[in-house]
């Protein structure tokens, strides 16, 4: 299969990058791994005129820590997640998120921030940066703009994200206590999407629950974040009745449509059942300490 | 737009459109028909390549995004005229039936065992996850890569100076 035919630029610099966007606006396309575009090239579900290839940019490869938030750069590959030291010390429900991408060939060149912008209801990374609270970041001619994740996701491959905007990378804040998190994923075999997941995180203090971050997957629209659970855990301690409560809350934003990967009530209760899990093991290691 | 590329350590070139894919540009252009189109749609590992030493569906890759890059197939396997490890592996393990997958396993364990020379039988299988095999259910192809890397551990440990070369294409 070919893509129709499209100019390709791959351009050197951020500015050269943006210009070409506020050039082509609606025309043009950004990739940077390619893993999500190039397939929709392929079947013909996108034909842009212009491809913008911002793979050769400099400076946006990087996992750092800067004033309170962990930046990743809009080519961190899921494979540079996968293998980083730094987050596996700083947020290790990435690492575990990480593994369940895709395949790891696919892994070796598709990105987290790509992976986002792509804004696939079944993709992990969504329900994960719901749970974390990010922050995406923009860049056009304008300038940068800060772009909440909550909110972001406005229906299936659909965001906010401007036609002049080229995002550059993600910010996730650092959990201010001891802190927990959890992905879990339901899926068929290696490499396909999930028939649900969730991504769950949790920070205390002292004995309860500071904040909590619930993401889900391949369950509506867009991911979801389950903001009456998070809401119901906030301030309390702990329990088993509170947690069910949390999974029951959960399970009842999921909005799945009934399909091959089963129906949509099953969907529902594994959310319930994954929410559950989830919680209790994010505060099993909030608990001992893992960041 | 003019592409170039490293292919199996030669420099090699070209005039293509920007919608050609790096799996159409190796077979057609290169000539190069080892790396094969199986699925065509980013499911069944047997168009993979090494780009810079990592394995990757070369149908979910176009030519132009390679351009500059070190691209390995399975015809730069072989080592001065003789099998790589990896390719003695399969063939003494009988890795393959149809021998459709075994271009894309065989560069996966190459690049797998680059990064890890000894890895157990559960990372040998998560390696090749995204590689698929329809005829051998696989136990033959995780067997021919522990061969592989036995006989470069082996090979290491008789003469540590010519480990390199059994290494290979590293």
């Amino acid at each position: 299969m070919f893509p129709a035919a499209f100019e390709y630029q791959a351009p050197a610099t951020l500015a050269d990058a943006v210009a070409l966007l506020k050039q082509h606006g609606d025309d043009a396309k950004v990739m940077a791994g390619g893993q999500s575009l190039i397939p929709l090239l392929k079947l013909r579900f996108a034909r842009p005129e212009l491809v913008v290839d911002i793979g050769r940019l400099p400076a946006m490869s990087s996992i750092k820590r800067d004033d309170g938030h962990v930046a990743i750069g809009a080519l961190v590959r899921h494979v540079d997640v996968e293998r980083s030291k730094d987050l596996e010390a700083w947020l290790p429900m990435m690492i575990e998120a990480s593994h369940w991408i895709a395949d790891p060939l696919v892994r070796n060149r598709g990105t987290l921030v790509g992976s986002i912008c792509h804004a696939d209801p079944s993709g992990d990374w969504g329900s994960v940066m719901l749970a974390l609270g990010a922050e995406l970041v923009a860049h056009s001619q304008a300038g940068e703009r800060v772009i909440p994740i909550d909110g972001f996701f406005q229906g299936p491959f659909t965001t906010t994200l401007r036609a002049d905007e080229v995002a550059t990378g993600i910010r996730i804040p650092m959990p201010k206590g001891p802190s927990g998190g959890a992905y879990l994923k339901l899926e068929r075999k290696v490499g396909d999407f999930a028939s649900a997941a969730v991504a769950v995180h949790v920070e205390m203090d002292g004995n309860k629950i500071a904040k909590a971050g619930i993401g889900l997957t391949a369950v509506g629209a867009t991911n979801i974040k389950a903001t009456a659970a998070e809401k119901a855990l906030v301030g309390h301690e702990p329990t088993d009745e509170l947690i069910a409560e949390a999974a029951r809350l959960a399970a009842q934003a999921a909005e799945p449509k009934g399909d091959i990967r089963g129906s949509a009530e099953y969907k529902k209760d594994v959310v319930r059942v994954f929410v559950q899990r989830g919680l209790h093991t994010a505060l099993g290691r909030a608990k001992e300490g893992r960041a | 737009m003019k592409v170039s590329m490293k292919v199996n350590g030669a420099e090699r070139g070209g005039e293509i459109e920007a919608r050609v894919l790096l799996v159409d540009f190796l077979r057609s252009n290169l000539r190069l028909t080892g790396t094969h189109i199986g699925c065509d749609t980013t499911s069944c590992g047997a168009c993979t390549v090494l780009i810079d030493g990592e394995p990757v569906k070369s149908c979910t890759v176009l030519a132009a995004q390679a351009d500059g890059r070190s691209i390995t197939t399975v015809e730069g396997l072989m080592e001065g005229g003789a099998l790589s490890a990896i390719q003695n592996g399969f063939h003494q393990e009988h890795g393959l039936q149809c021998g459709f997958c075994t271009p894309g396993m065989m560069l996966v364990g190459t690049a797998l065992l680059a990064r890890n020379p000894d890895p157990t039988e559960e990372q040998i299988r998560w390696a090749i996850s995204g590689n698929i095999c329809r005829c051998t259910g696989y136990m033959n192809i995780v067997k021919a890569i522990q061969h592989a890397a036995k006989a470069r551990a082996d090979a290491q440990k008789e003469s540590p100076a010519t480990s390199a070369a059994v290494a290979g294409g590293e």
